[in-house]
């Protein structure tokens, strides 16, 4: 019975998602102008469901303050809360209500991990398109570097740095988004070696054209697609990274919310059948795979338009 | 040829393609008959349906694509019917498949005779080592240098058209009854296409072996094949045996075929000496790192006229074109525009250099940016060099797509993967048009291009070179646009000219023995063309070598 009942939830969770994403592919269809409506006419609902779970992750972070029923740090009632009354989720290992902090971890967690990943790309596609576009010595001094910030386990290196900067929030950004960096780095420069020997860079150089022209006009359009698949999972490995950091006690400080702490933070009632703790991690689950869908579709679209 | 017995029939054969959620036609209403040991050539431009065709006389299609209507039968077996296993037995086996491109279908991973063995080994024709003896036997039959050591190596070490006739030899393996070779000369050279296909052609008549023969090129169909059949669209004009095909097209459109080598320009006459040459290559030696690959290559090119640099690939003709362009400074020697002598590397000239000297690239797909709207590849050589902008801008591009006869409206917003082959070879020349240049480098333009298509393109050069009294520099290692074309020719080999002047006296002997080969290769549109020149060949080979014993006495 257990085991059917499960399969219902879920066959109904499914249900439930294909129309919410369907409803909301509808809507889209209806308010946008004419060619954004022709695009997502043609979206899968993979591609429908993920915008609409960025959108709400998106509305939770912006509008926490108003959302949330409870503060984000303050203890509002006993530890470890059943689901019930005021606390729709219960409460926490101090006492903090959870639905409240989940919504806050959303603006905390989201917003820190979109920044690094943002800055990785920034620094990273920036830098590799430069060293395969000028190549010679700038090229190999800039891919040396990198293979010698590559051959430090990233974690361990974080931790380093982390130890010797101190943790604050804009010292995480940093470190993370520059390891991170040295992997968009590689990838940028492998996917521009391909791009600058075709012939219409070729002419463009002819023309005289200026370095920051050839790079931005002329190469990156044609870099895009491997480049949004890559941040894509990239933004997951960041979130990932944030998280362990957070476990090892050197990412986000308590007492902000944050879902990878507050994994950690509530792992005992694990131990009594509880699905709490989990909750924070199906978040992060839930928005990866978004992201992912609506970076696939992305990808499909760009592909589609070579053929 | 009709008392041997049938061995491929088509009838009604239609194939469908799936393009935006949609069925539309690829072929459609084909009859086709192939008797064994018969060659059949199938030609038409590209999109016609050739390959298409040629892949479903194996019962095969390409992912996308599907048989709808009408019936293939090979020796008895309807192959559209057949279940897939009995299909498989049969490709490899009795029908064999050699691709246009044998430096793409190889793997690059694996030995020549590895591949070989394979398709023998696989159907359980041959043993191993009986497959490997019978490799080098054919291998020595395609005239293969070293048969015996040949297959042992890898693809990257063997030359393009050494490959093809490997691939040749690897479609025999099995002995097939019936080889569909789907342009295997197109991406080769005239000298070596003639190795290619004389080797292949005594290949199929000693195993009595039926062909069909995809090709663009007249010239070649007509040394290959026994009856020709012309596609265009997917349907089929006219078929007949091939001398009467060559002699009485019947159609309006094979006639149009027959003729597109009609084009010939007015010669001009050669300039003034006193005139100042527009683009003058004084001495030119230069080398890629330490490999040296001009030795003094010298020309003048004068306004208004058009200078063919020709020869075959590896001579050195592009290397040119990348020293004027000031891509590759050169070690020695110089380059001067208008008299004065321009900076070797192209970082160093002005803006104004730059815009003098244009450039049109031999493969349109990779030298328009496809992420580029027609609007601004043409557009920013007017917004860099001219400093148009708004209104002017637009104005000044739908002028010049005016000039390349296409249609304003239609194509500014378009992306170059919505333009058909020849129409990005246009969008190639307004580009190069658009810096309002004096002097332009062709670089095998038409060579990608089907024959009517390449027709136009030569047409349109020629036009606009009288309008805007511009100089072309055209590199091309096929000969009849030469004559098209050219007021000059210089002829390269090794890095070095071989030999220069105007086209009326290079066309007619006597000519320098490298130019001579060149000029012999082109094939003709008559069916003895090939029988004849091998002849020609082996006599001269014994003569010269009877005089040069003589002149060693």
């Amino acid at each position: 019975m257990a085991f059917l009942s499960g399969a219902m939830w879920l066959a109904a969770i499914l249900a439930g998602s294909a129309a919410l994403a369907w409803a909301f592919r509808a809507a889209l269809v209806a308010l946008l102008p004419a060619t954004a409506a022709r695009v997502m006419r043609t979206a899968p609902l993979t591609a429908s469901f993920g915008l609409v779970v960025i959108l709400l992750y998106v509305v939770a972070a912006v509008f926490a303050d108003l959302i949330a029923p409870f503060p984000e740090r303050a203890v509002v009632g006993a530890e470890y809360l059943p689901w019930e009354g005021a606390h729709i989720l219960g409460t926490d290992n101090l006492g903090r209500d959870m639905f409240s902090r989940l919504i806050y971890g959303a603006r905390n967690t989201v917003g820190i991990a979109v920044a690094t990943t943002a800055l990785a790309f920034l620094l990273g596609s920036v830098l590799g398109l430069l060293a395969a576009t000028v190549g010679g010595w700038l090229d190999q001094g800039l891919s040396r570097l990198v293979d010698v910030l590559m051959a430090i386990p990233a974690l361990i290196f974080a931790l380093l740095l982390l130890t010797i900067f101190g943790t604050s929030v804009v010292t995480l950004i940093l470190v993370i988004a520059v390891i991170d960096a040295t992997r968009v780095f590689r990838l940028a420069r492998a996917v521009a070696q391909g791009i600058v020997v075709m012939d219409y860079i070729e002419a463009a150089k002819l023309r005289g054209e200026r370095l920051p022209r050839l790079i931005l006009r002329e190469i990156l359009p044609n870099a895009m697609a491997p480049l949004v698949a890559e941040f894509g999972l990239r933004f997951c490995f960041v979130f990932l990274s944030i998280s362990a950091l957070s476990f090892l006690g050197l990412g986000i400080q308590p007492p902000t919310a944050d879902w990878g702490s507050m994994v950690r933070e509530n792992a005992t009632l694990i131990t009594f059948g509880d699905v709490t703790p989990l909750l924070p991690a199906g978040a992060i689950a839930l928005l990866t795979v978004a992201v992912n869908f609506v970076v696939d579709w992305m990808l499909h679209r760009a592909s589609g338009l070579k053929e | 040829m009709t008392t041997k017995p049938v061995l491929l029939e088509m009838r009604g054969v239609r194939i469908e393609g799936r393009a935006d959620e949609t069925w539309s036609d690829i072929v459609r209403d084909i009859d086709l008959t192939l008797h064994r040991g018969e060659v059949l050539g199938l030609i038409g431009e590209s999109g016609a349906g050739k390959s298409t065709l040629g892949l479903a006389a194996m019962g095969y299609t390409r992912d996308g694509c599907r048989i709808s209507e009408g019936s293939i039968r090979f020796d008895g077996i309807d192959l559209i019917v057949a279940p897939e296993a009995e299909r498989r037995g049969l490709r490899g086996r009795r029908i064999a498949y050699v691709a246009q491109s044998a430096a793409a279908s190889f793997n690059p991973a694996h030995r020549l005779i590895d591949q070989y063995c394979e398709t023998p080994v696989q159907h359980g024709v041959m043993s191993r080592a009986e497959a490997e003896r019978d490799a080098v036997e054919l291998y020595r039959r395609m005239r293969l240098p070293n048969p015996g050591e040949i297959g042992f190596r890898y693809p990257h070490q063997v030359s393009g058209g050494q490959l093809q006739r490997a691939m040749t030899a690897m479609a025999m393996a099995c002995r097939p009854d019936l080889i569909i070779f789907d342009e295997p000369t197109t991406a080769l050279d005239v000298t070596t296409q003639i190795e290619v296909l004389s080797a292949i052609r005594d290949a199929v008549r000693q195993f009595d072996t039926a062909a069909i023969y995809i090709t663009h090129d007249l010239a070649v169909v007509a040394q290959m094949a026994d009856r020709i059949k012309v596609l265009l669209k997917g349907r089929e004009v006219e078929e007949a045996p091939t001398r009467e095909m060559l002699s009485t097209p019947r159609e309006a459109y094979t006639k149009s075929l027959w003729a597109v080598r009609s084009h010939a320009r007015t010669e001009q006459p050669p300039a003034p000496a006193s005139e100042t040459p527009v683009v003058s290559v004084r001495g030119v030696t230069a080398a890629y790192g330490k490999v040296p690959v001009l030795h003094e290559v010298s020309f003048d090119i004068h306004r208004r006229r058009t200078v063919a640099v020709v020869g075959e690939s590896g001579s050195g003709k592009s290397t040119t074109a990348r020293v004027i362009t000031g891509l590759l400074p050169p070690s020695a020697g110089e380059v001067a525009f208008e008299g004065k002598v321009l900076p070797a590397d192209y970082r160093q000239r002005s803006k104004d250099q730059l815009r003098q000297a244009q450039m049109i690239y031999q493969m349109a797909d990779t030298a328009l940016n496809p992420r580029h709207r027609i609007r601004e590849i043409i557009g920013r050589p007017v917004e860099f060099y001219l400093g148009l902008r708004g209104r002017a801008l637009t104005e000044r591009i739908r002028e010049l797509l005016h000039l390349i006869e296409l249609e304003p409206d239609r194509f500014i917003d378009r992306l170059p993967s919505e333009l058909s082959g020849g129409q990005k070879q246009r969008i190639g020349i307004a580009r190069a048009l658009a810096a309002e240049p004096r002097f332009i480098i062709c670089d095998e333009v038409t060579s990608a291009l089907d024959q009517l298509v390449a027709e136009g393109i030569l047409k349109l050069l020629d036009r606009l070179q009288a309008e805007f009294d511009l100089a072309y520099m055209f590199i091309t290692h096929d000969l009849a646009t030469v004559r098209a074309i050219a007021d000059e020719v210089v002829v390269m080999k090794d890095g070095r000219v071989v030999e220069q002047g105007p086209k009326g006296e290079m066309f007619t002997p006597p000519h320098h023995a490298y130019t001579e080969l060149l000029l012999s290769s082109v094939p003709d549109m008559d069916p003895d063309w090939l029988d004849r020149l091998l002849e020609a060949r082996r006599q001269g080979k014994a003569g010269a070598e009877a005089a040069g014993e003589s002149a060693g006495n």
